[in-house]
């Protein structure tokens, strides 16, 4: 089978998978297949034969504090899935793939190096009319040793945001730009869900997540579109310390996931804090 | 759950609603969102074309939702819905839910529906973005409702 991404340039093609190439691999007992969406409506109203959900809230949460669940309950829900380290995570979702590269930066955060994302995600496999399922299937479970969760690489958290201000190396908002002026703060009656100030972080750029994507197709920009996005338009430069937000951290992940696998950017962070800390901080600086 | 003093007030179909949703457990109410969803009809061409116009888009809703109301020959207005995201599934939902519980409501009962029935709707499980958007849905049929109400005078 022809590589689809081969003429797209992609500093990391391999991290991407076609509907055609999972389509003959969706009974491969060394694939899994992940469904991750906005909309918890989605994967029950039908998803790929052979997809398990992984929900950011009750999945991929602590349950209690503000962070990320642990690595006993990351090995305990990979092995739930029929998930072992040597198990290749295909993932995909609505909103072109949004909460699917959020997965997968968590994926990243414990060390699963074997994950994939579905270009074009739930979208595109539709558009195909492909096979989807409201059958949710069970797997025996995997053995997952525990591993440790590494936020040193990709995670950023506040107060290397405030180094980075210091320093002056670049921030990317990827909200729409009426919450980047500050003009959208949270829906009302759910005021503690957003943020008390409304703005951006000083010195960050505007580029909303979704502008790299295919509107169309839901797949990824070829990487020279990209480039001329993030390097012509916006001014990065490939050995740019980055750091990426958004409101939590989950729109920021798509970004992440662009500017390192598909740009090749070597260091590139998601702040998950997000605006619903930085606009809570006191003190901290804002830009309108 | 008990009614608050607020949603005791809600119009009396939208109130039979959250109540029979609050009845079910978590996959039941996924499954009868799913086929509220499923009776989704976009709204009628005498009322609105593509390409739908801007002034008529739900602002924040990543699902790409359209609003429009059309008066009633007896008074009160019907609401009509487009979706333009092929997955915007709760979307479609709560479309279906508003044209049926909210259409023919006097705009002041519409006006006085909290934003939090989406919560009630849908339950705790939605992203916050998720709810903006479909809080935003609600929003727009309260301000064609106070629309509605302004051109008969009421």
């Amino acid at each position: 089978m022809p590589d689809p991404f081969a003429a797209r340039g992609y500093a990391r093609p391999e991290v991407l998978v076609s509907s055609e190439w999972l389509a003959e691999h969706l009974g491969d007992p060394e694939v899994r297949v992940v469904e991750s969406n906005e909309d918890p409506l989605v994967y029950p109203s039908g998803h790929l034969p052979g997809a398990v959900e992984i929900d950011w809230l009750r999945d991929l949460n602590d349950p209690l504090r503000r962070e990320m669940l642990d690595g006993e309950r990351f090995a305990r829900l990979m092995s739930g899935h029929g998930v072992s380290p040597a198990t290749t995570v295909v993932l995909y979702g609505d909103q072109n793939n949004w909460w699917a590269c959020y997965a997968f930066w968590i994926l990243q955060l414990f060390g699963h190096a074997r994950a994939r994302v579905l270009d074009g995600g739930r979208l595109k496999w539709l558009r195909e009319g492909r096979p989807v399922t409201r059958e949710v299937p069970s797997y025996a479970p995997a053995d997952y040793p525990v591993p440790r969760r590494d936020d040193s690489r990709i995670r950023a958290f506040r107060a290397q945001v405030f180094d980075q201000i210091a320093a002056g190396w670049p921030l990317v908002d990827v909200r729409s730009p009426e919450e980047y002026r500050g003009e959208r703060l949270h829906m009302p009656g759910y005021p503690n869900e957003g943020a008390l100030r409304g703005g951006h972080i000083p010195g960050a750029r505007n580029v909303p997540w979704a502008r790299a994507v295919d509107a169309e197709t839901g797949e990824f920009l070829p990487a020279a579109a990209l480039a001329r996005l993030y390097l012509e338009e916006q001014g990065l430069k490939r050995g740019d310390e980055i750091i990426a937000y958004c409101r939590i951290g989950e729109r920021s992940s798509h970004t992440w996931f662009v500017l390192t696998y598909l740009l090749g950017f070597p260091r590139v962070r998601n702040y998950d804090g997000s605006w619903t800390e930085w606009g809570n901080l006191v003190g901290a600086p804002i830009e309108r | 759950m008990p009614r608050s003093s607020a949603e005791a007030a809600l119009p009396p179909r939208l109130l039979e609603l959250i109540e029979t949703l609050d009845g079910l457990d978590r996959g039941e109410r996924v499954e009868a969102l799913i086929s509220i969803a499923e009776r989704f009809r976009e709204v009628p061409e005498r009322v609105a074309r593509r390409p739908f116009p801007e002034a008529r888009r739900v602002p924040g809703c990543e699902s790409q939702a359209f609003v429009w109301s059309e008066e009633r020959a007896e008074g009160g207005l019907d609401f009509h819905f487009a979706v333009e995201n092929p997955q915007g599934i709760s979307a479609r939902a709560l479309a279906v839910i508003l044209a049926d519980t909210l259409s023919g409501e006097r705009p002041e009962a519409i006006a006085a529906v909290p934003a939090e029935v989406v919560e009630r709707i849908f339950g705790p499980e939605l992203s916050t973005g998720k709810s903006l958007g479909l809080a935003g849905m609600l929003q727009s049929v309260q301000r064609e409702a106070r629309r509605g109400a302004v051109r008969s005078g009421g």
